[in-house]
C-alpha cells in the first residue's frame, strides 16, 4: 500500500510539482524548439515520453548491478551519456524496421532527444533521490508527462501569440520566452499542494 | 587499482554497446531504394509541396516507385526533371514552364475605394468588413497579402495595392493560387505574353466607374483577334493560351488597357 502511495506521489511531484522544464529548467531546447505547432509539439512529447521511461529503466539496471557492485558510481555521468545515445539509436533502428508507422510519427525528434539534457537529468535524479527501478522508471514516465504537458501548452500559447502584432524588438523568441516565464510562474503554483 | 576496474569496465561496456548497436544495425537495416536517395538529392528540397507529396522526400519515393512523373517537381522544372530523369533511365516528357498570374491591376491610383481600412491586414477578413473590403471593385485584388505569406519563394509581391507576381522567381508551386480567396491568381504558361489583369464580371459602365483598368466587355478585342484566341464572356474577356500566338494586337486595340503585354 505505500508503495503505490508513493508512486502516486511521485507521479503528481514530478509531473506537476516540479515540473522539468518549468521548475527545473531541464529540456529546454526543444522546450524552445519544436513548439511552434501543437503537433510537432505532441510528437516531440510522446517521443521524450518514450525514451525516458526506457532510459530509466536501463539506466537503473546499468547503476544498481554494474555500477554498485563495483563502486564507481562515480562515472554515472559518462555510462548514463553513454547508454542514452545508444539507447535512443537503437529505439531508432528498431522502429524504423519494426513499427514504421510510429517512426514517422516520431519523426525527426527521436534523433534529437539524444542530446536532450532531461534524459540525462532524470536518470542522475533517480540516483540522487535513491529510487529502486520501479520507482525510477515511474518518476522518468511522470517527469516527460510533465515535459508533454508543458510542451503542448506552450505550443498553443505560441499558436494564438503568432497571430498578433507586437513591437517589433518582442517579435519571435522574446515573447516566447516571457511567455514561457509566465508558464513558470504559473506552475509555481503547484508548489502549494500538500498531501 | 581503481582506476583500472574504471578504465576496464567502462571500456567493455562501451565495447559491449558498440558490438550491440552494430549488430543491431545489420540486423535492423532497412532496404532503402537508393534511387529514392539520388532523387530526393537533386530535388531542390524546400518542401513545398507544390507536387502534391508530402515534402521532397515523399515525391523522391513516389518517384522512386514510377508512381509519380520524372518531371513532378514544379519547382525544379525541366533541369531537375532531367536530372532525375537520368537517374531513373528515363526521357522527361517536355514539360511547359508555368507561371502564377494576378489577373488585376486595380492600385491604389486605378481602383476606386469607398472608404479606408485599417483592420487586420488579411485577405479572409474582406469577407466579414461592409462591401467585402474598401475597394470598390468586389471582384479584384484586396491588397492584404495573403498570398505574400503564403509564397515559399519571394515571388509574389503587394505593389501599390495589389499583387504582382515576380515571372522570374516564380515556381509555379500553386500555394499562392490556393491563398487568394478571390481566386484571382492562376497559373499560365510562362511563354505566353498576353494576359487579360482583369476579373470583374461586372457590366461595362459600372466596372467602369470601379475601376480605371476593368475588363467592360466590349468585345473589341475579340474582333480584333486574327487567331480566334481571345473571347468575351459574361463581360469579361479571356484568352485561350493554346490559340494566342502573342501578336499583341487585342493589348494596342484595349480602350480600357485591361489587356496586358508581358515582355519575356
Amino acid at each position: 500500500m505505500n508503495t503505490v502511495k508513493d508512486l502516486l506521489l511521485i507521479m503528481i511531484g514530478s509531473s506537476l510539482m516540479s515540473n522539468v522544464v518549468l521548475s527545473q529548467f531541464l529540456g529546454l531546447c526543444p522546450f524552445l524548439g519544436v513548439s511552434k505547432k501543437v503537433n510537432t509539439a505532441a510528437g516531440m512529447g510522446s517521443a521524450v515520453i518514450f525514451v525516458i521511461t526506457l532510459s530509466s529503466f536501463v539506466t537503473g539496471l546499468i547503476y544498481n548491478y554494474i555500477l554498485t557492485p563495483l563502486n564507481i558510481e562515480y562515472l554515472q555521468t559518462i555510462v548514463f551519456i553513454l547508454v542514452i545515445a545508444a539507447l535512443v539509436q537503437f529505439v531508432e533502428m528498431f522502429l524504423k524496421k519494426k513499427v514504421p508507422s510510429l517512426y514517422k510519427a516520431l519523426g525527426v525528434y527521436l534523433p534529437l532527444i539524444t542530446t536532450n539534457c532531461a534524459v540525462l537529468g532524470i536518470a542522475l535524479t533517480n540516483v540522487q533521490k535513491d529510487y529502486n527501478i520501479l520507482y525510477g522508471v515511474v518518476n522518468g514516465f511522470a517527469t516527460a508527462v510533465g515535459f508533454t504537458i508543458a510542451i503542448v501548452l506552450l505550443a498553443g500559447i505560441r499558436e494564438k501569440i503568432e497571430d498578433n502584432d507586437f513591437l517589433p524588438a518582442m517579435k519571435g523568441m522574446p515573447i516566447v520566452l516571457v511567455a514561457a516565464g509566465l508558464m513558470a510562474i504559473a506552475f509555481c503554483g503547484f508548489g502549494s499542494l500538500s498531501f | 587499482m581503481n582506476i583500472i576496474i574504471a578504465t576496464i569496465s567502462i571500456g567493455i561496456l562501451g565495447l559491449l554497446v558498440g558490438t550491440f548497436l552494430g549488430i543491431s544495425g545489420n540486423k535492423l537495416a532497412v532496404e532503402v531504394n537508393p534511387k529514392e536517395e539520388e532523387v530526393l538529392e537533386a530535388l531542390p528540397g524546400n518542401n513545398c509541396g507544390g507536387c502534391g507529396f508530402a515534402g521532397c522526400s515523399g515525391l523522391a519515393a513516389a518517384i522512386a516507385e514510377g508512381k509519380a512523373p520524372v518531371n513532378a517537381c514544379p519547382v525544379g522544372g525541366e533541369p531537375v526533371g532531367e536530372k532525375i530523369a537520368a537517374i531513373m533511365g528515363m526521357d522527361a516528357e517536355k514539360k511547359v514552364r508555368l507561371t502564377a498570374f494576378v489577373r488585376c491591376q486595380g492600385d491604389c491610383e486605378k481602383s476606386k475605394r469607398d472608404y479606408s481600412y485599417t483592420g487586420q491586414a488579411d485577405c479572409s477578413m474582406m469577407t466579414f468588413v461592409p462591401g467585402g473590403g474598401p475597394k470598390s471593385c468586389n471582384y479584384g485584388c484586396l491588397g492584404m497579402g495573403n498570398c505574400v505569406r503564403a509564397c515559399m519563394f519571394d515571388a509574389i509581391h503587394i505593389l501599390d495595392g495589389v499583387a504582382v507576381v515576380d515571372k522570374d522567381k516564380c515556381k509555379a508551386c500553386g500555394k499562392c493560387v490556393e491563398a487568394c480567396p478571390k481566386s484571382l491568381i492562376e497559373l499560365i504558361p510562362y511563354d505566353n505574353v498576353v494576359h487579360v489583369a482583369c476579373n470583374s464580371n461586372d457590366k461595362g459602365p459600372v466596372a467602369m466607374k470601379k475601376c480605371d483598368s476593368a475588363c467592360i466587355g466590349c468585345g473589341i478585342c475579340e474582333k480584333n483577334c486574327p487567331v480566334d484566341a481571345i473571347k468575351v464572356d459574361d463581360f469579361l474577356a479571356k484568352v485561350d493560351y493554346d490559340k494566342c500566338v502573342g501578336c499583341g494586337l487585342c493589348v494596342s486595340k484595349c480602350p480600357k488597357k485591361a489587356i496586358v503585354f508581358d515582355e519575356i
